[in-house]
């Protein structure tokens, strides 16, 4: 392990908007850290809830999702869809003990590669503070303290 | 030293289907992708630690995307069998096809070929080597998992409607639809104006050749007015649209004239006949007056004019008739409504053109308040032979010729207050008004510029013309246009106060009239504009292209191209090359006749659909239909466009999406998260 914990991050891009976004913070060379993944999808709309569960559960500390701005889907308006199923979500997220803020959702357009790198900056930042979940991984793989926790007194 | 990118102990991936034969090729792109990847690592990381997974081969090469990488790519799935090809290299947007041809060439399906960005979204971004070699590594590890679930494709073909509509009637969609037409194809232009010509046909001479604007534009005009194949559509607007490349369906607005278009002769004898006159702020800038019944401008296409119902004293009245009374042809129709049309279109070129920035905006320059400050548009409609002075360059007095004159560049362009781009034509412009000036009044003429652009053919000369003219040129910004005197010589007079920046001084120059040379802007409707066709804006407003170098014709949705300034400020001749440009974008599109389009479709398990009906509401197509007798839904692959949003939202999964399925998303993440970034590498 690093002194400074550096999480593993997933990153969910509309192939109309943010994953433009994200070639285009590439063509600036606009730096942000190496912590995020990204997977395309057509359209935010696509994001099955299941994708971040999977994410999450399978070694991710972070999910980002990123679609068009309101009023800027090129599916017209599937964008908001997704804005309702992440609502959902992230109240499912808290329901199972998770932080909130381990999944979020920014729009990015096509035109924003320097947000879209300043967004991943953001919430690089965010999961740090959060630390690693460890969740969905099995006890006896978990890091063991270096010192045992005090016992509790009966 | 810590290694990232340690192997991931909370996953255990998938049972692999273990048949497939998997080729890694890791490009360098010269040092693109090298300077920072350890691209030759990446390959034989691949080709050993994802051997369990099916990859055969993993291959690192200078330039993937060359004649000999494809050939290499070729021979390997020749020789070693290969069922599915991984390319790390460049963005997908840039080179899957590439690489998809160099598989079938190979008599592989081509869409089993996943290409992994790890250029834009590794090299180019990051900048610790190791970090980056970790995530290339990564991402290649998705990239396999999710070419394994793929599944061999055949690309959809639908055919190309013949006819072109092109939304905007100024210079870039005349050239537009002229050179569509000439080819034999049938155009629908649709204009918002009374008349197609645009702000060209506003202007008085075109910037370097000093050519008349009217004598160029208005016989393409005509042109685009007699021509067989083109039906103007003008006092008209694009209300919808709907459908895809090649089938587009619109729906046209086509807003009453309240004069009969076959009976009207263009006579002008209503426009004679109206007693109401209304100030011009179209056409002529404000300078102008027009009648309650018009056409903007005498060279008109088409000659039909229309009323303006909201200054109209009969409409407002009810009394009046004039015009009827008058028209010899009984062309006036106050009965007339809107027409609402459909129009079935293959391919869309919108040239919707640019405002002018408003120069009210920067209050130190004084527009609005101070009487003698006037904006280009303004100045173009005071030079102009036909504008509301016969041509003659005069105080806002209407009688008073100027003796000194200030032409301010970049107003509302390059500053941060307002707009950070260089509206490009402002300097040719200022330029342009100096000679204009200094030729029909002899007055003494400053420029104030920040830097002088006079790219392009024949522009820098005419700048050296203007030189030798005697114009005066001061470089700086200027800081306030004012009307208040500080000595007795500016008395009476404008007074610009300005840093000469190339003698270090403050100056204070008197002047009788100041041009602000202002920028131009999106249109004040481009952001609904955008939305109504599916296309989204850049940060300053500008229509976004498909490729701001290669592509700046195509836009993100394929059959609407754009055309002049609203991807952009340009002048008249790069309007008119883009405009002739999508033309012949359009012209391909129609001759090809039908056009493979990306087989990303959803469809439904029919044995799996509950019925619920949940997918039904949410596509905006409409393509998802039920079927009351089996209790299923239904995609209608015709209609749909792949966005997923519905595979998402099956709760009994029955719904699934080609090239991008739950299969492939979710193995792609397992894939991703092979490696963990905070793990040290376990040996």
């Amino acid at each position: 392990m690093t002194d400074k914990f550096e999480p593993t991050i997933i990153g969910f891009t509309c192939n109309w908007c943010s994953y433009r976004a994200a070639d285009l913070a590439g063509t600036a060379r606009i730096k942000y850290p190496p912590n995020v993944r990204l997977v395309r999808l057509m359209c935010s709309g696509r994001l099955d809830p299941t994708f971040v569960f999977k994410a999450l559960s399978s070694g991710a500390d972070g999910v980002i999702i990123t679609g068009c701005h309101p009023g800027e889907c090129h599916y017209l308006e599937q964008n908001y869809k997704a804005l309702r199923r992440f609502q959902l979500m992230r109240r499912t997220l808290v329901g199972l003990g998770l932080e909130p803020g381990r999944v979020k959702l920014v729009w990015a357009s096509a035109a924003e590669g320097a947000r879209f790198a300043s967004e991943i900056n953001i919430f690089v930042e965010e999961i740090r503070a959060l630390g690693p979940l460890h969740w969905g991984i099995p006890s006896d793989l978990l890091p063991v303290p270096n010192e045992p926790l005090e016992e509790v007194p009966a | 030293m810590t290694q990232y990118g340690g192997t991931n102990p909370k996953l255990a991936l998938s049972e692999s289907k273990g048949q497939e034969r998997i080729g890694v090729y890791v490009c360098h792109c010269g040092t693109n992708i090298a300077g920072v990847v350890d691209v030759q690592d990446v390959a034989e990381w691949a080709a050993a630690q994802l051997e369990h997974r099916g990859v055969v081969i993993g291959r690192d090469y200078k330039f993937m995307c060359s004649s000999l990488g494809q050939e290499l790519i070729e021979k390997d799935i020749k020789e070693l069998e290969l069922t599915r090809v991984v390319v790390a290299a460049c963005s997908p947007h840039l080179h899957e096809a590439t690489f998809r041809t160099a598989c079938k060439n190979a008599g592989l399906n081509p869409y089993l070929c996943e290409l992994v960005s790890i250029r834009e979204q590794v090299s180019w971004v990051h900048t610790d080597k190791e970090m980056a070699t970790a995530k290339a590594k990564a991402m290649v590890s998705g990239g396999v998992e999710r070419v394994i679930r793929h599944v061999p494709l055949e690309p959809l073909r639908v055919p190309i409607h013949p006819d072109t509509m092109v939304v905007g009637g100024g210079i870039a969609g005349i050239q537009s639809a002229l050179e569509i037409a000439d080819a034999g194809y049938h155009v629908y232009l649709v204009e918002r104006e009374p008349s197609i010509g645009g702000h060209m046909a506003q202007f008085d001479k075109t910037f370097p050749t000093l050519d008349c604007s009217a004598c160029i534009l208005t016989p393409k005009m005509v042109q685009v007015g007699t021509h067989p194949n083109i039906t103007m559509l003008t006092w008209s607007e694009v209300e919808k649209v709907d459908g895809f490349v090649g089938n587009f369906t619109v729906t046209v607005r086509k807003k009453a004239r309240k004069v009969i278009e076959n009976l009207c002769t263009g006579c002008g004898i209503c426009q004679e006949k109206c007693p109401k006159k209304v100030i011009d702020d179209v056409y002529e800038a404000g300078l102008g007056y027009r009648k309650a019944v018009y056409t903007p401008f005498p060279q008109a296409v088409p000659k039909y004019p229309v009323m303006d119902v909201e200054n109209c004293t009969y409409f407002q009245k009810g009394t009046c008739k004039a015009c009827e009374k008058f028209c010899p042809t009984n062309a006036i129709d106050f009965k007339q409504q809107d027409e609402i049309l459909t129009l079935q279109v293959g391919n869309i070129v919108l040239a919707t053109g640019y405002d002018l920035f408003d120069a009210r905006r920067v209050t130190n320059y004084g527009y609005g308040r101070l009487p003698n400050v006037f904006t280009s548009l303004e100045f173009e409609r005071l030079s102009n032979a036909a504008g509301p002075t016969n041509g003659n360059i005069v105080l806002r007095d209407g009688k008073t010729t100027p003796k000194a004159v200030g032409i301010v560049h970049c107003v509302g362009s390059r500053d941060r207050n307002f707009n950070n781009y260089c509206s490009v034509i402002c300097c040719m412009q200022g330029l342009k008004f100096a000679h204009l000036v200094h030729e029909r009044t002899g007055a003494i003429v400053y420029n104030f510029y920040i830097d002088m652009r006079t790219a392009y053919k024949a522009y820098d000369e005419f700048y050296q013309r203007v030189l030798d003219e005697g114009t005066l040129f001061v470089r700086g910004k200027v800081a306030e246009i004012t009307d208040v005197p500080r000595r007795p010589d500016e008395d009476g007079h404008l007074i610009v106060q300005v840093e000469d920046t190339l003698a270090g001084k403050q100056r204070r120059i008197p002047v009788d009239m100041v041009i602000l040379s202002t920028g131009l802007q999106p249109r004040y409707d481009a952001k609904e504009t955008a939305k109504r066709f599916g296309l989204s804006c850049s940060s300053d407003g500008w229509f976004i292209e498909k490729h701001p170098k290669l592509d700046p014709i195509s836009t993100m949705t394929e059959g609407i191209y754009i055309a002049g300034c609203v991807q952009g400020p340009k002048d008249i001749p790069s309007s008119v090359t883009q405009g002739a440009a999508a033309a012949a974008r359009v012209l391909g599109k129609i001759q090809q006749k039908e056009i493979a389009i990306e087989p990303v479709r959803a469809s439904v398990n029919q044995d799996q659909c509950s019925g619920c009906r949940i997918c039904n509401t949410l596509c905006p197509y409409n393509a998802i239909s039920f079927d009351e007798a089996r209790a299923v839904s239904l995609v209608n692959a015709a209609l749909c466009q792949g966005c997923g949003t519905c595979v998402a939202a099956c709760p009994a999964g029955a719904i699934s999406g080609t090239a991008f399925s739950n299969d492939q998303i979710l193995s792609q993440i397992e894939g991703l998260l092979l490696l963990n970034v905070d793990e040290p590498v376990t040996a």
